[in-house]
């Protein structure tokens, strides 16, 4: 049987995606949320988690900033970062 | 607010000139490191990449000090501005596809999307029904406007901050666009069977 799973994940959209622009707005606290190790991010910026998942460029601009939160410039790499 | 942030307005404010040095030097770290991060599905390496990161860094550091009032301190300053950089650094990716590339807005590349979604050739009886069915819904259900960004954006490839660049929009109105299309295209195959039914709303 086909597989359509691909297509079904690219065709869902969730309610709470809260689009690029609310998104990229809050991306600093919400990156400082995550690397601080705070519990359940997912939820508390549930419609900002949501975006990031399905939009690329802005999932792309969070991983960016999330790195540099955990390892600053100058700062070095810990052997493992806390998730 | 923390005590480093208060150091960086107050410098920023009081000593504008030496602070945004530093500030700019701090950028250009943090640009290149993300630059070299992305390098390898970007297409761009060298010289090439570091310039971009170069021009990132100088447009943060006008941009910080455009908005430096508007830092409330929801973050610590450096977060704040390592965001401003790292958006800085899309852009100018966005602008160099766009130059470099160009912007196909048509014709449509089909042939290459089932690979995309994981559907091979062996099974093909099975699922080229459901594409035609979809290529069906997009000809017939999306706007023209929402056509001609699907048609750039999941069958061209075309990076979306390079159609940016290409239609003078932002980020925001075209994800909003796709996510409209996208989710008319999902009721449209439920309708006609090809997929489970589930609710979607717009952002």
């Amino acid at each position: 049987m086909t597989d359509f799973s691909a297509l079904e994940r690219f065709l869902q959209t969730d309610p709470r995606d809260v689009g690029c622009e609310q998104a990229l707005a809050v991306l600093h606290v919400y990156a400082e949320f995550v690397a601080s190790g705070a519990e359940d991010p997912e939820g508390r910026f549930a419609g900002v988690a949501a975006h990031l998942a399905v939009c690329g460029p802005c999932g792309e601009d969070f991983e960016g900033l999330l790195g540099t939160v955990r390892t600053p410039p100058g700062a070095q790499p810990t052997l493992r970062d806390p998730d | 607010m923390d005590a480093e942030s208060v150091a960086w307005l107050r410098a920023l404010r009081e000593d504008r000139e030496a602070a945004a040095a530093r500030l700019h030097e701090l950028l250009l770290q943090v640009a290149l490191r993300e630059a070299g991060r992305r390098a390898p599905r970007l297409r761009i390496t060298g010289p090439e990449l570091d310039d971009l990161a170069h021009q990132a860094a100088a447009d943060a550091v006008v941009a910080v000090l455009a908005k430096l009032d508007d830092f409330r301190g929801e973050s610590r300053f450096t977060t704040w501005v390592y965001r401003f950089v790292i958006l800085e650094l899309s852009s100018k990716v966005g602008r160099h596809f766009w130059a470099r590339d160009g912007v196909r807005l048509e014709p449509e590349e089909w042939g290459q999307l089932p690979g995309r979604l994981g559907l091979g050739p062996d099974d093909r009886a099975e699922w080229e029904e459901t594409m035609s069915a979809l290529r069906r819904a997009v000809e017939e259900r999306l706007t023209p406007h929402q056509r001609r960004l699907f048609v750039a954006i999941v069958l061209n490839g075309v990076p979306l901050d390079a159609l940016v660049v290409e239609l003078g929009s932002n980020r925001n109105a075209i994800y909003k666009t796709l996510f409209d299309a996208r989710r008319k295209l999902r009721a449209a195959l439920v309708a006609d069977g090809y997929l489970q039914s589930d609710d979607a709303v717009a952002p």
